[in-house]
């Protein structure tokens, strides 16, 4: 019993372990400015808690396989324990964790403590039971009003975050149900929630953050690489919430001035 | 609040007087409105039990759905969307509410705290009778929401508002969502009632010589578990009560202004984080609720089944506390994504890790108590040592969800569910075998049967790793939780296989379910009869006659001498000496 255990302890071990270093599941392909420190920082913390699973467990099924009872086994040592050890990896363990605490709380601050820089591009993200819409401010630089008595999913995108066609500032803004962004520039998010909680989820760019009904919570992130990528909603919303998707497109800024224009000429 | 040994007497009296009740008489009074700590022990138990075959049946269901989506089930038929996020939310609830916080604390907890303090009862029997059937009608009023119109709530276990707060944000959100939070209040009412109890016996009942640091690690355990109770349920009950308030009343506590499909609510000015705050502050030591109980047992039936006493008592007396402690400072962690401000994010961040360290001492006791020791591999002890494993699978993906920055992409998925269900589920659940296989004997007056109980574990220990490690890899992908179907986003299509996987590993571990569900039954009218101690163990339990009469010591009150752990005690005449033994100082 204790060699079964012990083969089951360890094969359970190196068969987890196998599949975090082969990975063929693995964190998507990264394509933000702050996914290297992240992946970096997973990395780094996946190797450490890793190196603890497996002498945690090997010496878990080493243990009750070699102190098994046996008729020659000597009697069980009498010991209440030793303060020496437990002080030792009471200071080990704190010294572990919260160093690993305080290397990864730097990229955190720099993603969520700065405000976004002068250069970045006004979005605002609006979740919805179960569409994402994005609005650009347009040349103006300003987002209009909006109204929740004007809100009206059915008839589309602008009408469904209630915008306020009265205001001089709403006249030139553009929603839509794709995103789109220029590469390497700082996008400035400003994320909504009209009816209940979403969560505005890319994984590519390593980016997540609630939309909450009554804030306006405001992000940013910056794509560094051309493509599509989508967007998931990871904050359970509703019946719809698995299908709650969009698409993030990432374009030259070039390409993202002349959908720009598009939209604004359609709208004309 | 500590007493020495010699305060025993005095309080011993004035407990003498309190339980006084006689043996019942009549079938109702001895089993169904029992005032005996035992058999209110054995209610909750077989509620749990029943709970949890409920919760099974319904997780079966959610990961029949998930590979099968079309799938036309017997009773059910066809899954819709929204019957899966009933489901989940129904088996989340039931799990966390009516299994784990019950069986633990409420069976094993009842039953054995009494005894192994050497007391004749719990301090307030009628409230204790109360607090059980409070929490049979809360269990009776949540699976009424299945039946009503519009069916379970889909808002999952969090319930968070809006969603959980609007009749029109979906099916389910009706009637069923009204039920399902009356329910909840009702078993905090119920919960608090026990917690009381369990606090005020283990302070003022136990017998002469029981010092708090002669108390067994389970007692410890029960008595960690009531206080977060005490503290944790009293504020979700009100949280139940505003949330009642802003569905039925047109409150605003977790209402700002909200539109749905077009429809300006009434609503203005409230705030959803307000309901996640009172949530996770009594959500996150509802983690603990959960755990403790197992590391109390996990810590017993090791040293018991080392035959060592257990490395570093006061060490894990000391961890647990710092566990409860720092439990009602880290609740913060499950809304780094949330809107809430990003500098509380850091000190939460920082608080959590700190919690990784008591967790890591015990651990590093319990391999310690293994070390150097005589290994009994009897059923209790495969849970136990299964429990450890668990604890540390499940324990170490927590380092990376308490780091906000891999929040970013990990919050919300199957890393999490992998996580917690890895080390709040099944560690619990182990915890909860280990303690049903090691006091079935004493409870039943049989022993369980060992051959069944090691295919119980085998399969058990190898399903739950073949359910939930995957789950991991799956989040990592960026797979969020709560997805009904999986075709909808084009970079899940790869993980279905994965999903299927787990679903397979899901029947088998729910079909070795059925052995241990009989081995229960069969063991309890056929199993071999139990001596008053067959573990050769020290607790004041074992003292006593299996199963344990009405006032659990036959008139007399035991008086202690020795820890609770005295196994391999040098010059012993046998390998254990009991707590009523003379001192071990005195006998050689």
């Amino acid at each position: 019993m204790g060699l079964a255990l012990l083969a089951v302890i360890w094969l359970i071990t190196f068969v987890s372990t196998y599949f975090f270093i082969w990975h063929p599941w693995w964190l998507p392909a990264g394509a933000s400015a702050a996914a290297a420190g992240i992946d970096h920082q997973f990395t780094f913390t996946y190797i450490v808690m890793g190196i603890v699973f497996v002498l945690a467990q090997c010496s878990l099924g080493l243990f009750v396989w070699m102190y098994r009872e046996r008729k020659s086994s000597p009697p069980a040592d009498y010991s209440h324990g030793n303060t020496t050890m437990e002080v030792v990896w009471t200071v080990l363990t704190a010294v572990l964790f919260v160093g690993m605490n305080l290397m990864g709380s730097k990229i955190w601050a720099a993603e969520r403590f700065a405000p976004a820089g002068d250069s970045a591009i006004p979005v605002e993200v609006t979740g919805m039971q179960f569409a994402w819409y994005f609005r650009y401010a347009g040349a103006d630089g300003k987002f209009g009003l909006t109204n929740p008595k004007l809100m009206d999913p059915s008839s589309g995108s602008e009408a469904a975050i209630g915008l306020d066609s009265n205001d001089p500032a709403s006249k030139d803004d553009v929603v839509t149900g794709t995103m789109m962004l220029p590469v390497n520039r700082q996008v400035d998010l400003t994320l909504r929630a009209v009816d209940v909680i979403h969560s505005f989820f890319v994984p590519n760019m390593r980016f997540k953050q609630d939309a909450v009904p009554g804030l306006a919570i405001h992000m940013h992130f910056t794509p560094t690489q051309v493509g599509d990528y989508e967007i998931a909603c990871a904050e359970l919303c509703g019946l719809g919430h698995y299908k709650m998707h969009g698409m993030l497109k990432v374009v030259s800024q070039e390409d993202f001035d002349k959908w720009l224009a598009a939209r604004e000429a359609e709208k004309q | 609040m500590a007493r020495g040994a010699g305060g025993g007497e005095t309080i011993m009296a004035t407990s003498e007087v309190v339980h006084a009740h006689a043996a019942p008489q009549g079938f109702i009074r001895k089993y169904i409105f029992s005032l005996d700590h035992k058999v209110i022990g054995i209610q909750y138990f077989f509620l749990a039990l029943t709970a949890v075959w409920v919760g099974m049946i319904l997780s079966l269901f959610m990961r029949i759905h998930l590979i099968w989506p079309d799938a036309n089930l017997p009773l059910i038929g066809h899954i819709q969307p929204e019957a899966y996020l009933s489901l989940l939310t129904m088996h989340g609830t039931i799990m966390v509410f009516f299994v784990l916080t019950t069986a633990p604390q409420g069976g094993f907890g009842n039953y054995f705290l009494p005894i192994q303090i050497g007391a004749p009862d719990m301090a307030f029997p009628v409230l204790n009778m109360l607090s059980f059937w409070t929490t049979f009608v809360a269990m009776v009023v949540m699976l009424a929401s299945f039946f009503v119109a519009g069916g379970a709530p889909l808002h999952g276990w969090t319930g968070y508002p809006p969603l959980s707060a609007i009749q029109s944000a979906g099916p389910g959100e009706g009637l069923g969502a009204d039920l399902w939070i009356t329910s909840i209040a009702i078993f905090c009412a119920a919960s608090l009632m026990g917690a009381l109890n369990f606090i005020t016996t283990t302070l003022d009942l136990r017998a002469k010589g029981m010092t708090l640091m002669r108390m067994p690690l389970t007692v410890w355990s029960w008595f960690i578990t009531a206080i977060l109770g005490l503290l944790a349920f009293g504020v979700l009950l009100s949280a139940g009560i505003l949330l009642l308030m802003d569905r039925n009343l047109g409150t605003s506590f977790f209402l700002p202004t909200i539109v749905v499909n077009g429809q300006l609510l009434g609503h203005k000015g409230g705030s959803p984080l307000l309901w996640q705050h009172l949530f996770w502050f009594f959500g996150h030591p509802e983690v603990y609720i959960a755990i403790l109980p197992g590391m109390g047992v996990a810590s017993q039936v090791l040293s018991t089944f080392s035959r060592k006493p257990i490395f570093g008592y006061r060490a894990m007396v000391y961890a647990m506390l710092a566990i409860g402690f720092l439990g009602f400072m880290v609740w913060g962690h499950h809304m780094f994504m949330s809107g809430m401000s990003p500098y509380s994010a850091f000190a939460f961040s920082l608080l959590t890790m700190a919690i990784g360290v008591p967790s890591a001492i015990k651990t590093f006791n319990w391999l310690g108590t293994l070390y150097k020791g005589r290994v009994r591999f009897f059923t209790p002890m495969l849970f136990a040592i299964g429990f450890v494993s668990l604890f540390v699978s499940g324990g170490l993906s927590g380092p990376f969800l308490a780091q906000p920055t891999l929040d970013i992409p990990l919050h919300d998925t199957y890393f999490v569910v992998g996580h917690f269900h890895l080390i709040m589920g099944v560690a619990a659940i182990f915890g909860i075998f280990a303690a049903t296989y090691y006091w079935f004997p004493k409870m039943f007056g049989r022993m369980m049967s060992e051959p069944m109980g090691k295919i119980h574990f085998w399969i058990t220990f190898i399903g739950t790793y073949a359910i939930f490690m995957p789950m991991h890899y799956l989040g990592m992908a960026g797979h969020p939780r709560r997805y009904s179907q999986l075709t909808e986003l084009a970079y899940l299509h790869a993980l279905i296989p994965v999903q299927r996987f787990m679903t397979y590993a899901a029947f088998i571990t729910i079909g070795a379910q059925l052995i241990f569900v009989f081995n229960l039954f069969w063991s309890m009218f056929k199993g071999a009869k139990a001596s008053d101690n067959p573990w050769d163990a020290t607790t004041l339990e074992w003292t006593t006659a299996t199963p344990p009469p009405h006032d659990n010591f036959g008139g007399h009150t035991p008086v202690v001498h020795n820890g609770p752990y005295e196994y391999g005690v040098p010059g012993a005449t046998r390998d254990f000496v009991m707590q009523t033994d003379p001192a071990i100082g005195a006998s050689h």
